[in-house]
Formats: structure tokens, C-alpha cells, sequence
């Protein structure tokens, strides 16, 4: 069998005491591919991202990066470079120390550790802190020499473990470009944990999103959003989430089904003439547009997108309606029924 | 300025002062006041019933720059303190070391290496003495089993000294092995795997990342010993008493033997200013030049 991908995984597996850490991990990445590990707390992709770094070992299944079985390697063998949470600074090395720490443990000489120092903090916009310890630099500042750390020696894959969960809002909008950017010139394969759906749909070619130590379902940002493999990919992604409908509460599918369904596909209708009549909850102003929170009997998670500033009552009666092609089916077990 | 802000500025000068107070007396009455006294009385003679003490300026200092026993005493002392302080601080980092890993049964080796500090150094002393003694004891025990002639390890000049050392060094290590340890569990764990992620190997780690972070509790730890081999000579009075013929006598139980024995106040008094003397000075350049090297978090 011949297989071109730069990262396999292959129904990797790790429990702790008998308790589930991942299990059934499969997984292939290409060289250069942005993919983004995403899942709530405790669902496994940090587990996932260990054990490909080699900080942990599988119990089953085989790892191979390219084209190597690194399953048993220790992490230095794996030719891969990581950006941690915390950042792992050693706190008492400058800047350009903490850098070529890797770099001076391979005994690259003098003059080359010189300019990939300088490359690194030139690409960071690191330059002139050269000499600065760690406890000496703003947030963003220590998250920049993480990574120039991660990519100084030139390796090819990168992977990260939350690397902006530490900053403030602002300036995780403005990182997170910055990484994308450092990601598509360098052409290095990156994989990302992340919890912040925003992050993975927004950087990721692909996006693995995980529940329980599963894998619930691999594909592009637009393929999650819009083609949801289960009740559990469709409420996870998208900001507000899929509404859920019992199929009951639908005339023409049946009570075993679930009916899922996009705020933006969702219209007023007038009173008495739409498919659903729901009750309004809240409402939640954004600026461009206000999402209005519904209830319903047999939904959970209607919400309505009407543009600029709208203020209903709560517990005003409003009739919705939406087309057919725009419904997402479930069955039972929430998975999905393809409808062709 | 306002009469408004000067009374504030006073009243919190009060109450500064009034934080101060009870340490300063403390200080003043246990540690600045006996101190100067003892530099006040190491400046007269000895008095008898019938000739008084008086002034006699340097005189005692120098009878001890010319009293042989004063200069074996700190040469005695000079070796006590260059063997038991650097060992014990590498014995100590070194179960600290091992005591922190991933071992069987961690608490009980922790326990293990504390105990020696929980005993009283009275009662350690006479375990040792058992130790030492020469046909009954453990050391000389184990020896004939080899067929190695028994050896006075207390009684002869030779070995007296480093008998005693060896008591010491057993009892400090596990003491300074709670700091090294305390210090450990501050490194978080991911500098470990960033360095595993780079490669480096368990020896470049501790070396590069490990010991550069324990200097602060390196320095703490050799203040103390430095500290601790002046005072620490609890065990020569049931080891050796300084003998035989001066071999393990240290300065501290010399300055008792001049107070307390040979009842020469003045002398033991010159001694003892010599010996803060030269312990400020010792502290001085370690604060002075280590300080600075070393990165606090």
C-alpha cells in the first residue's frame, strides 16, 4: 500500500488506569496542511497532539511521520518542533538563549545558530529583545519567542497546544493571523489544539473535531459548518449553533428524527401561516445584527439572525418558516441521513 | 507642603517605626547588644581578685594570633567547613534529585533521608559513637568480616577530624535535601518536555535548565552550612571533646572550652569577635557575587 502522507496515525489508542484517553485515532495530514484538533475540555486533542510529539507513548496503533514508524521514538527523533500552552520559557535564559536552546544541544556551529537566531526574531518581529529574560516581556511577546523557538531549527512539522489561550482577545485576533501567515510562508505542516471553534475555522484546512477521546468527524472548516456528521458536530460548530428539531414537531418527517437547522436559513413568516410557531426568549444585540433566542417544545437552540438592532417582548409568539433544502436530518442516534 | 499631608506623613512614619520595634528589640537585646558587649570585654584583661580587669587594647588578640592551638583550631575548622559544606550540598542536590523522579515508594525515601535531620544531634552522636567504637561497633564489625584490622576512628588524630566530618555531613544532607526538594516541584513540568521536544538529553537538562534555577536555593543552602559549620559542634562533646590533642577541635567549642573551662572570658570573647568577623565578611561576598548571577523567579 502505498500512502504520500506526511503525518498518519493509525488507530492510535491511550487509556489511563482504564480510563479513556483517545481511542481509534486515524488520521491522515499532508505536508503543509494547517489542521486544528478541536473538541471541548477533556475530549482527547491534547492527548492526540502528546502523542504525536512523543511525550506520551500509544497503547495501540501506529504513528508515522514521514514515512517513518515513530510509534516508540522519543520526542527529540521525530524532527518536529512544539509551542506550549504555558510557552515553556525557561525563565532564565534571554531571549535569543531560550531560541537556539535546540539548536546549541545539536551543537550546530556558531555562525549558522547566528543567523537562524537573527531569521527567527526577524520573522517573530522579535528583534532588539535579544537579551530580554522572559519575566521582562508582555504576554504576546513571550507567545512570540515560543514561537520563534518552534521554528528556528527549520523543522517541518510544528504542532501547537492552545498557543493563544493565554492572550487577550485582541491580540489573539491579531496572532492568530500572524501564525497563518508564518504557517503558508514557511509551507510547514502545523497541527493545532484548540477549543475556540473560531480559531479552527478560521486558520485550519482541516479541522478534526473530537468528543469523549473520538474522533467525531475530519473535514475543511465549510465541510463541518455546513455538511455536520452528527448532532454533536452540528451544535459544537457555528456561532449560535444549529437548532435541533424532533422530527415530530415537523409535518412530513417522522418522531425518530432529528431536524437541524441554521439561524441564517430561518425567516419570519406571518401569524398562522408559518411551520413553526415559537416564543421568544431573549433577545441579544451584536451591532450588525441581533440574535433572537426562540422556545419551542420540540426544538432546542432556535435562534433567529434579523439584521441591526431588533427588540421583541419575551414570550412574544413569533412564526418561523425555512425551506426543505436548507434542513440537516438526523436519525435516531444522531447521525446524519444523507439526503440526495 | 499642607499641615494636612505633614501629619500623615508622620503618622504613617509611626507606624513604620511601630512595625519595626518589635524586631529591633529583639535584635538589639539578643544580637547587636551581646555583640558589641563581647567587643567591649575582649578589649580588657582578665580579672582576678586582686588585680581588676583592664584595658588592654589588641593585647588579647594578639596572644591569640600567637597561641598555636588557636591557629590548629582554624586550620581544623577551615577543612571541617571545606569538606562538609560542598558535600553535603551535592549529596543533598543529588537525593533531591533522585527523590523527585519517577521512584517506588517516593514518600518513604523522602522519610528516609529526613530522619538524620529530626533526630537531635545529641542522640545522633552517640548512634555514631556506637558506630565508631573501636571492636563493638558497626564499622569495625563490618571490617572483620573482610579481615581489616580494627581502627580507632575517634581516638587517633588522624581519623578524629573526619569522623566527625562524616557525622555532619550525614546529618545536613537530608536537611538541605527538603529545600533542594521544595524548590524541584517549583520548575513546571513542560520546561522538561520543551527540553525533551529540543533534544536535549537528561544531563544537558538538569545542567542548563535544573541547576541554573536552584542557585537561590543553592545560595540559601550554603549560607546555612557555612553558617552551620561554625556552630554546629553539639557532637564533639560526646564524639571526641576536641581531642585527641586538639585533632577535631573547632573554634566554636574551643571558645567554649576558654569561657567555660579555663574561665577566660576575655579571650573567648576576642575569639568570638573574629569568628563574626570573618562569617560577615564570607556572607558579604556570597550575597555580593552569587547574587548576582543568580536569576530569581
Amino acid at each position: 500500500m502505498t500512502d504520500t502522507a506526511f503525518v498518519k496515525l493509525n488507530a492510535v489508542a491511550k487509556r489511563w488506569n482504564g480510563q479513556l484517553g483517545v481511542e481509534d485515532i486515524s488520521l491522515r495530514i499532508e505536508e503543509g496542511a494547517f489542521v486544528a484538533l478541536l473538541g471541548p475540555s477533556g475530549c482527547g486533542k491534547s492527548t492526540t497532539l502528546r502523542l504525536l510529539s512523543g511525550l506520551e507513548i500509544p497503547d495501540e496503533g501506529q504513528i508515522h511521520i514521514a514515512g517513518t514508524d515513530v510509534t516508540h521514538s522519543p520526542p527529540a527523533e521525530r524532527d518536529l518542533s512544539m509551542v506550549f500552552q504555558s510557552y515553556a520559557l525557561f525563565p532564565h535564559l534571554s531571549v535569543a538563549e531560550n531560541v537556539i536552546f535546540g539548536l546549541k544541544v545539536r551543537r550546530v556551529p556558531k555562525a549558522e545558530r547566528a543567523e537562524k537566531l537573527r531569521r527567527a526574531l526577524e520573522i517573530t518581529g522579535l528583534l532588539g529583545l535579544e537579551h530580554r529574560k522572559p519575566a521582562e516581556l508582555s504576554g504576546g511577546q513571550r507567545q512570540r519567542v515560543a514561537l520563534a523557538r518552534a521554528i528556528v531549527a527549520g523543522k517541518r512539522l510544528c504542532l501547537m497546544d492552545e498557543p493563544l489561550s493565554n492572550l487577550d482577545a485582541k491580540l489573539r485576533n491579531a496572532v492568530r493571523k500572524d501564525i497563518k501567515k508564518l504557517q503558508r510562508d514557511l509551507g510547514i505542516t502545523v497541527v493545532y489544539v484548540t477549543h475556540d471553534q473560531t480559531e479552527a475555522m478560521s486558520m485550519a484546512d482541516m479541522v478534526v473535531l473530537m468528543k469523549d477521546g473520538r474522533i467525531q468527524q475530519v473535514g475543511t472548516p465549510q465541510d463541518l459548518y455546513s455538511r455536520p456528521e452528527n448532532t454533536f458536530v452540528a451544535e459544537f460548530i457555528g456561532a449560535p449553533p444549529m437548532a435541533l428539531i424532533d422530527g415530530a414537531a415537523l409535518d412530513g418527517f417522522s418522531s425518530g428524527e432529528t431536524i437541524g437547522l441554521r439561524a441564517e436559513h430561518i425567516a419570519i413568516a406571518d401569524a398562522g401561516a408559518g411551520r413553526m410557531t415559537c416564543h421568544v426568549a431573549e433577545c441579544e444585540f451584536l451591532g450588525s445584527e441581533t440574535f433572537i433566542g426562540l422556545t419551542h417544545d420540540g426544538a432546542k437552540g432556535l435562534t433567529l439572525k434579523l439584521p441591526g438592532l431588533v427588540q421583541k417582548a419575551a414570550g412574544e409568539a413569533i412564526d418561523i418558516t425555512f425551506n426543505d433544502a436548507d434542513l440537516h436530518r438526523f436519525d435516531g442516534d444522531g447521525q446524519r441521513l444523507n439526503t440526495t | 507642603m499642607s499641615k494636612h499631608a505633614s501629619l500623615e506623613r508622620r503618622r504613617q512614619a509611626i507606624y513604620g517605626w511601630l512595625l519595626l520595634g518589635p524586631a529591633g528589640v529583639l535584635l538589639t537585646t539578643f544580637a547587636f547588644y551581646p555583640s558589641i558587649a563581647t567587643l567591649w570585654s575582649s578589649l580588657f584583661s582578665r580579672g582576678t581578685r586582686r588585680k581588676p580587669a583592664e584595658f588592654v587594647g589588641g593585647e588579647n588578640y594578639t596572644d591569640l594570633f600567637a597561641d598555636p592551638t588557636f591557629w590548629l583550631v582554624v586550620k581544623n575548622n577551615l577543612i571541617y567547613a571545606a569538606a562538609t559544606i560542598p558535600i553535603s550540598i551535592i549529596i543533598a542536590l543529588a537525593m533531591a534529585l533522585w527523590a523527585n523522579s519517577k521512584i517506588p515508594a517516593k514518600g518513604f525515601v523522602r522519610t528516609a533521608y529526613f530522619t538524620p535531620t529530626v533526630l537531635p544531634m545529641i542522640a545522633a552522636a552517640n548512634l555514631w559513637l556506637f558506630f565508631y567504637t573501636p571492636g563493638l561497633g558497626v564499622l569495625d564489625q563490618i571490617g572483620s568480616l573482610f579481615g581489616l584490622p580494627s581502627v580507632n576512628w575517634l581516638g587517633q588524630p588522624e581519623t578524629a577530624l573526619w569522623a566527625v566530618i562524616i557525622v555532619t555531613i550525614w546529618k545536613e544532607a537530608g536537611f538541605f535535601m527538603i529545600f533542594y526538594l521544595a524548590a524541584l516541584q517549583t520548575i513546571p513540568a513542560d520546561l522538561k518536555e520543551a527540553a525533551d521536544i529540543e533534544g536535549a538529553s537528561r544531563w544537558t537538562y538538569t545542567r542548563r535548565i535544573v541547576l541554573p534555577l536552584l542557585m537561590p536555593t543553592t545560595l540559601f543552602i550554603m549560607v546555612n552550612a557555612m553558617i552551620n559549620s561554625v556552630k554546629l559542634i553539639d557532637h564533639l562533646f560526646i564524639l571526641t571533646k576536641g581531642g585527641p590533642s586538639d585533632a577535631s577541635k573547632l573554634i566554636l567549642y574551643y571558645i567554649w572550652e576558654m569561657a567555660f573551662a579555663f574561665f577566660d572570658a576575655p579571650h573567648a570573647a576576642a575569639m568570638t569577635i573574629l569568628v563574626l568577623l570573618v562569617l560577615g565578611i564570607i556572607a558579604a561576598i556570597q550575597f555580593l557575587l552569587i547574587d548576582k548571577r543568580t536569576h530569581y523567579q
